[in-house]
């Protein structure tokens, strides 16, 4: 079963397309179920589509094809660093580098004690601010420099 | 009409068509994978690129429409080009497995290869390669193989009913995939194998036994539902390797129903009998023919048929129109009129019992009504023409007690309990009575609409059924097994006749339609009847008495008072323990025959394999039979010469004329819905094994709506006592809100539930 | 406010802010400083007035406006095409996807100046008779996505949105969308699946979106510049507006500089500056270095070496002769240590991955491309690759349902024709001729 908080953000959702298209919403079901439980399980994914009474499958295909849908576990702390060209040039594979050093993973692995996944990501849209990353999807940090990702990360618990 | 060039040649063509359509028509070939004249158009393959005069790009035939003055070359330098361009993209992940692919020698892609590709690849990297998924005992997949045409995913979503397949991920990672490992549910499925042009996804029970040049194919006529779709068999060594569907528009279009499909291997069960067998000392032992013959020959002389009616015949919707007219001049010889089909019915109006139109006239209504159907799983393949018809045109309304159509958009959709058709009827009737002044004459119907009280479901449904300029009422045929039948049947009749609608009701088996029209049950006795009066001798034909007549207890009693019983049979099992005398006939596919489908249209067919051990078709059994009773007129060399003289015998049909209203008083409370599975309606498709091993846990469970449950204090899972007048049984319940208040839908014909019979009152308690 | 004489801004020095006119001021998002600068008297004086649609399409037909998404198709004809005779629901979209590597440019409206953007939206639905409205934001810019719902509650709150807008009896209801991760979106009709909730694989053309868009309606859809431009237009006049640019470029336009300059970020500047200028206001290639090449509008649009760009100015004629086009106007600026082959590696990888996957060409072409150019990055490169790779690419283009197949060929085609020698170095010694004197 979704919560009833999860029930009542999907419903919010929904207000914005007609009664008879909650199809709509699914990728915004997705996002928040995936918020609270950092990744969406094959379950989770059949509940969204049965809430929005439509195909399991058709909600299989959109998680399947945003990426930034996670369908294996992630870290508590899930790390996106583009390495799209003005992020490269801007030598985000410092970055990278530094990042797989520092948690000893690689892209698409987790740390040991789970706190940290490690993504490569395509263009965010904000490549004025290369190199750069995003935390769990929604939060992010521009001008990187290997001290400052030390700083961001140290702030988290 | 627009004039358009295609390769050179001037074609006035309609507007709207696809220039794929156009060269279909005229002969020309165009390459295509994902493009199905019956699927929606995905454009997605490019195969059919074609260079069109005036435009810089290539053009997929398949989307593009014809326009005016267009010139399309097919066969051009760019056009050639570019379809070559496009096969060595399908092939660079394609696996070069055809040696061991079951598609291999009937693949499109391979023939298309060969015509439109190159003989060497320039990709040089590594292969694609896709785990195959588990959709099913009905299906395999080796999806390595796939051209992601997406085909399969199209058939599903607009055929078969239900999205139960997706093309999951994206760019090259995108594969075909049911939601997890669930398995394809679809009475429909088995089309998708056919359609796939690689050998992404094959028939699963046919792996591997066979190479496409080694069969032989054979047409014939699918037996399992009145629609009596085409189909071709395919023969190895005399026996049927598989079977796919015959195209024929104006019945099957291109497709065929699962069981239609794979019930070929319920044909040579274990249970198949290959000589005569007869009782003794309750075991069964096999005899010749002559002795078989002379031991019935003795029973049945022994009879004084001075007095009439002293022998009952019984036979299955199945039997053919031979069968059936050699078993009515049997019954004539042997002086009964103790003759009937009607092995579930519980009414016996005998007007009226088809379709009342063509199946391909169906769509061409503006509204449609259907009253009590589980249209899924008692005519799968025609259910995709009114769930297509629901889809396109708003007008579909359905009035039933199981909810089988989910996925289909209705304009009214009215579940009620079986006990309230008729108070629905009547509701219409009233409505439609207001605007049309339709006289009704009798006074027991007049008396009723006074008291009706129309909803708003019924009114708009009237209004539907007014407003529009064609129309059709169809009914079910498990109105005809409620004891109400023909009450119903009559009021939607008038409705009807009072709206200018066509009539129809789906009949239930392959020649329901055919020993209807043989008039084969003269007198109209009943099974019901035939079986509470106590007969010398029974002969039944071509049904298991157990599962496939909807009172054990009744026949097994009457079959006990007897003193001569003989069946004529493919199979032998328990369900025969009170027959003296079995004789093996041959199932469908190794006889000839005639079926007359729901629409009344006659279709011959030959056999597709010659009788299994000294198996006999049925008709040469009766002829031979007839011949050991000395009985006149039955010197039959052929079945054509039986369909001669049966389709003499039909001219002399009398139409029957309508019963009045028979006031009934049902009993409320608990009523039961029996459904048969798709897969469980007769004794071959129950024994064909991979149809059944895809049996889930919800087919082996009774349905409660969950409000009827809280009522009842059931819990989803629990385990229920259901007792009928015949038997109790211990069965799951899960909760199903497709389902009517205050009933229980329990799955008939099947091991777990055949001893309740079928259509009784039952109460249920919990365990 | 702007008064008219101040329009004439010098292409060659200044930058002249539009869309982001509120940069500058304090707490520029917000409702308040969008009214401070004369925000939403626009639609308030089209509703009072009731002017006309067709006085108003003629307006921005004047202005020049192109399309600022990347195909620059003329607005004003654009949105002639929405049928006005239909019933019931027509939609009008924004494309907010900014997935295109190099452009961030819509973002800063969203960020900075969301009001005008909305206002920009309600008069395109005032014109085109829709009544609903939905902004689809790139997934990954989440905070400008919350910021943007914050800026619609405050213009709901104040009338500007919903019924009767301002008590003028025009209904109109404008929701944000966020995609969650695929660059294809930021097709439009990927992106119409997207927002019914499927997939973002495009529909093949026609029907195009202004008969047949979200949910079967006719549905208008233009980039965020594009409709962000709009309240200044209606304000100045489209005359004012087409004066600002050059001949055939109307206007000012937002280029996003990223890579290796000195002062990333968006500067709107008048239409048809020369690059060379541009290049200047953005603090020049860092570290002192030489310019090498330049992607002036995003991936899909050919690179320019420097000696071309630094004679091209910035507009759709310029950068078209000179071989180009302005895209999405987002220059991706490589100094002369960038490798190409290893630029192109990661290009040829963004289209490999970011393939819907629907039709063949570009499911399958793209991730040859891809493999075969990692081949030679990873030193196994053959003579032959290099005809390989521009065969390919050119097998892919043209052939696609969308354009994201002729896009994943352009820049295969562009590196080789002005680089071959660099691919034909790291093909022949298996390393990076940026590497030579390693």
């Amino acid at each position: 079963m979704l919560t009833e908080i999860t029930r009542k953000k999907i419903d919010g959702e929904l207000k914005k397309f007609p009664i008879d298209q909650k199809q709509s919403a699914i990728i915004a079901a997705l996002q928040i179920i995936q918020t609270e439980n950092g990744f969406l399980t094959d379950d989770l994914i059949a509940l969204a589509a049965d809430y929005l009474d439509m195909p399991k499958i058709a909600a299989m295909e959109v998680a399947t094809f945003y990426n930034m849908f996670e369908l294996k576990s992630a870290g508590k702390y899930k790390i996106s660093v583009c390495t799209n060209i003005s992020c490269a040039l801007r030598e985000a594979d410092d970055i990278v580098c530094h990042l797989r050093k520092k948690l000893n993973i690689n892209f698409n692995e987790v740390t040991k004690d789970s706190k940290f996944s490690l993504k490569e990501s395509e263009c965010m849209g904000a490549c004025g601010g290369a190199p750069l990353m995003t935390i769990n999807n929604h939060k992010m940090y521009e001008h990187l420099t290997p001290q400052k990702v030390d700083q961001i990360l140290e702030e988290l618990d | 009409m627009i004039k358009i060039k295609i390769d050179g040649k001037a074609l006035e063509v309609k507007p709207k068509t696809s220039i794929i359509e156009v060269a279909d028509k005229v002969g020309i070939d165009i390459p295509r994978f994902c493009y199905h004249k019956k699927l929606s158009v995905a454009a997605n393959c490019r195969m059919c690129l074609v260079e069109v005069k005036n435009f810089a790009k290539p053009l997929p035939a398949c989307a593009t429409q014809v326009m005016e003055g267009m010139e399309i070359s097919t066969k051009s330098k760019f056009t050639k080009d570019t379809q070559k361009s496009v096969m060595e993209f399908l092939l660079i992940n394609h696996p070069l497995d055809c040696p061991i692919c079951d598609q291999g020698g009937e693949c499109d892609l391979q023939d298309t290869a060969v015509a439109y590709g190159a003989s060497k690849t320039r990709y040089t990297e590594e292969k694609r390669v896709v785990f195959d998924k588990n959709i099913g005992p009905l299906i395999s997949t080796d999806l390595t193989r796939c051209i992601q045409c997406t085909r399969c995913v199209r058939f599903l979503k607009e055929v078969g009913g239900m999205a139960e397949l997706g093309l999951i991920g994206r760019g090259e990672h995108a594969e075909i995939s049911a939601y997890v490992d669930k398995s394809v549910e679809s009475e429909l499925s088995g089309n998708i194998i056919d359609l796939c042009p690689v050998g992404a996804l094959t028939s699963k029970p046919f792996r591997y036994s066979a190479r496409s040049w080694e069969l032989s194919r054979r047409s014939t006529i699918a037996c399992h539902d009145s629609l009596g779709s085409n189909i071709e068999a395919h023969v190895k060594d005399n026996i049927v390797k598989r079977v796919i569907p015959k195209e024929n528009e104006s019945i099957n279009e291109c497709w065929i129903s699962d069981r239609d499909r794979f019930s070929y291997e319920g044909l040579n069960h274990k249970d198949r009998i290959n000589l005569p067998l007869k009782r003794e000392k309750n075991q069964w032992k096999e005899i010749d023919w002559e002795e078989a013959y002379e031991l019935i020959e003795k029973n049945i002389t022994d009879i004084d048929i001075k007095k009439s009616n002293k022998i009952g015949i019984i036979c299955s919707p199945q039997s053919t129109l031979e069968e059936g007219f050699l078993l009515k001049k049997i019954a004539k010889e042997l002086n009964t009129s103790h003759i009937d089909y009607r092995l579930l019915e519980k009414s016996f109006s005998e007007n009226n019992n088809w379709l009342g139109c063509k199946i391909d006239e169906i769509e061409s209504h503006d509204a449609i009504l259907v009253v009590g159907s589980n249209l899924k799983h008692d005519q799968p393949l025609l259910a995709h023409r009114f769930r297509r018809y629901a889809n396109k045109r708003n007008n579909f309304s359905i009035i039933t007690s199981y909810d089988d159509f989910y996925s289909t958009r209705c304009l009214e959709k009215v579940i009620v309990n079986p006990s309230a058709y008729i108070n629905y009827l009547l509701m219409i009737l009233k409505q439609v009575q207001l605007s049309t002044k339709y006289k009704i004459n009798s006074e027991v119907i007049k008396n009723l609409l006074k008291a009706a009280k129309p909803s708003n479901e019924a009114k708009r449904i009237a209004k539907s059924l007014l407003s529009n300029k064609s129309k059709a009422i169809f009914l079910g045929h498990q109105i005809l097994h409620l004891d109400d039948g023909d009450n119903i049947k009559l009021v939607a009749m008038h409705i009807a006749q009072a709206v200018g609608a066509t009539f129809g009701l789906i009949p239930g088996y392959a020649n329901s339609v055919g020993l209807n029209e043989l008039n084969l049950n003269t007198d109209n006795i009943s099974a019901d009847k035939i079986l509470s009066q106590s007969k010398e001798a029974y002969i039944m034909m071509n049904f298991d008495p157990l599962y496939d007549y909807h009172s054990p207890k009744k026949i097994n009693s009457a079959l006990k008072k007897a003193k001569f019983n003989l069946a004529i049979s493919p199979y032998i099992s328990d369900s025969f323990k009170e027959f003296d005398v079995v004789l093996p006939m041959t199932p469908f596919t190794e006889t000839s025959g005639t079926f007359i489908n729901m629409e009344k249209t006659i279709q011959s067919f030959s056999a597709v394999t010659p009788p299994v051990g000294q198996s006999r078709p049925g008709w040469k059994i009766l002829r031979v039979l007839a011949n050991f009773l000395q009985l006149e007129g039955f010197s039959y060399d052929s079945s054509e010469e039986v369909k001669t003289d049966a389709m003499i015998e039909m001219d002399k049909k009398n139409e029957f004329s309508l019963n009045d209203f028979k006031p009934s008083n049902i009993e409320r409370g608990l009523e039961v819905l029996n459904v048969v599975r798709a897969n469980d309606s007769d004794m071959i498709v129950r024994r064909a094994t991979s149809l059944h091993q895809n049996k889930n846990k919800d087919q082996s469970c009774c349905l409660i709506n969950p409000t009827t449950m809280l009522e009842e204090g059931l819990i989803e899972g629990q385990k229920i006592k259901i007792s009928s007048s015949e038997a109790e049984i211990l069965i799951n319940v899960k909760a199903d809100d497709n389902v009517c208040l205050n009933a229980v839908v329990i799955y008939g014909k099947q091991d777990e539930t055949f001893i309740l019979g079928m259509h009784n009152k039952v109460k249920i308690k919990k365990a | 406010m702007l008064n008219n004489n101040s329009h004439k801004a010098s292409i060659n020095s200044e930058v002249f802010p539009i869309c982001l006119r509120t940069s500058n001021l304090e707490d520029s998002s917000s409702l308040q400083t969008y009214l401070s600068i004369g925000g939403y008297e626009q639609i308030q004086r089209i509703l009072k007035d009731k002017i006309s649609p067709e006085k108003l399409i003629e307006e921005i037909k004047i202005s020049g406006l192109r399309g600022r998404g990347g195909a620059g198709f003329p607005t004003g004809i654009k949105w002639s095409f929405i049928p006005n005779d239909s019933d019931g629901t027509k939609y009008i979209v924004c494309n907010s996807d900014e997935g295109e590597p190099g452009t961030f440019k819509d973002r800063e409206i969203i960020k900075k100046n969301p009001h005008q953007l909305i206002e920009g939206m309600i008069i395109a639905a005032y014109i085109m008779g829709a009544q609903v409205g939905y902004n689809y934001i790139h997934g990954e810019i989440w905070e400008e996505y919350e910021s943007f719902e914050k800026a619609l509650a405050e213009a709901k709150k104040a009338n500007f949105l919903g019924k009767s807008i301002c008590g003028l009896g025009f209904d109109f209801e404008l929701y944000a969308f966020h995609g969650y991760g695929a660059y294809i979106c930021g097709e439009e009709t990927a992106l119409i699946e997207s927002i019914e909730g499927k997939k973002g694989q495009p529909r093949f053309k026609p029907p195009f979106p202004a008969t047949y868009g979200i949910y079967g309606r006719p549905t208008n859809v233009n980039n965020t510049e594009t409709y962000a431009t709009i309240p200044w237009i209606i304000q100045n006049g489209g005359e004012s507006f087409a004066n600002i640019g050059v001949e055939n470029s109307g206007g000012t336009k937002i280029f996003s500089v990223s890579g290796h300059v000195e002062r990333p970020g968006n500067y709107e500047i008048p239409m048809g500056m020369p690059f060379k200028t541009l290049l200047e206001l953005s603090g020049g290639v860092w570290k002192g270095r030489k310019l090498k090449a330049v992607i002036p509008g995003g991936p899909s649009t050919p690179v320019l070496p420097a000696a071309e760009i630094m004679k091209t100015t910035l507009d759709y004629d310029g950068l078209k002769n000179s071989g180009s086009s302005v895209g999405a106007g987002s220059l991706i600026v490589m100094d002369e240590t960038t490798c190409m082959v290893s630029t192109l590696k990661r290009l040829s990888y963004f289209f490999y991955e970011e393939s819907c996957g629907q039709c063949t060409p570009c499911r399958e072409g793209t991730g040859w491309v891809y493999r075969v150019i990692k081949r030679i990055v990873d030193g196994k490169g053959k003579p032959e690759d290099i005809d390989l790779l521009l065969d390919v690419s050119k097998k892919i283009s043209g052939r696609t349902i969308c354009a994201l197949g002729d896009a994943a060929a352009v820049p295969v085609l562009s590196f080789i024709k002005h680089f071959k020698d660099e691919f034909k170095y790291f093909i022949k010694n298996g390393k990076s001729m940026m590497d030579a004197n390693s």
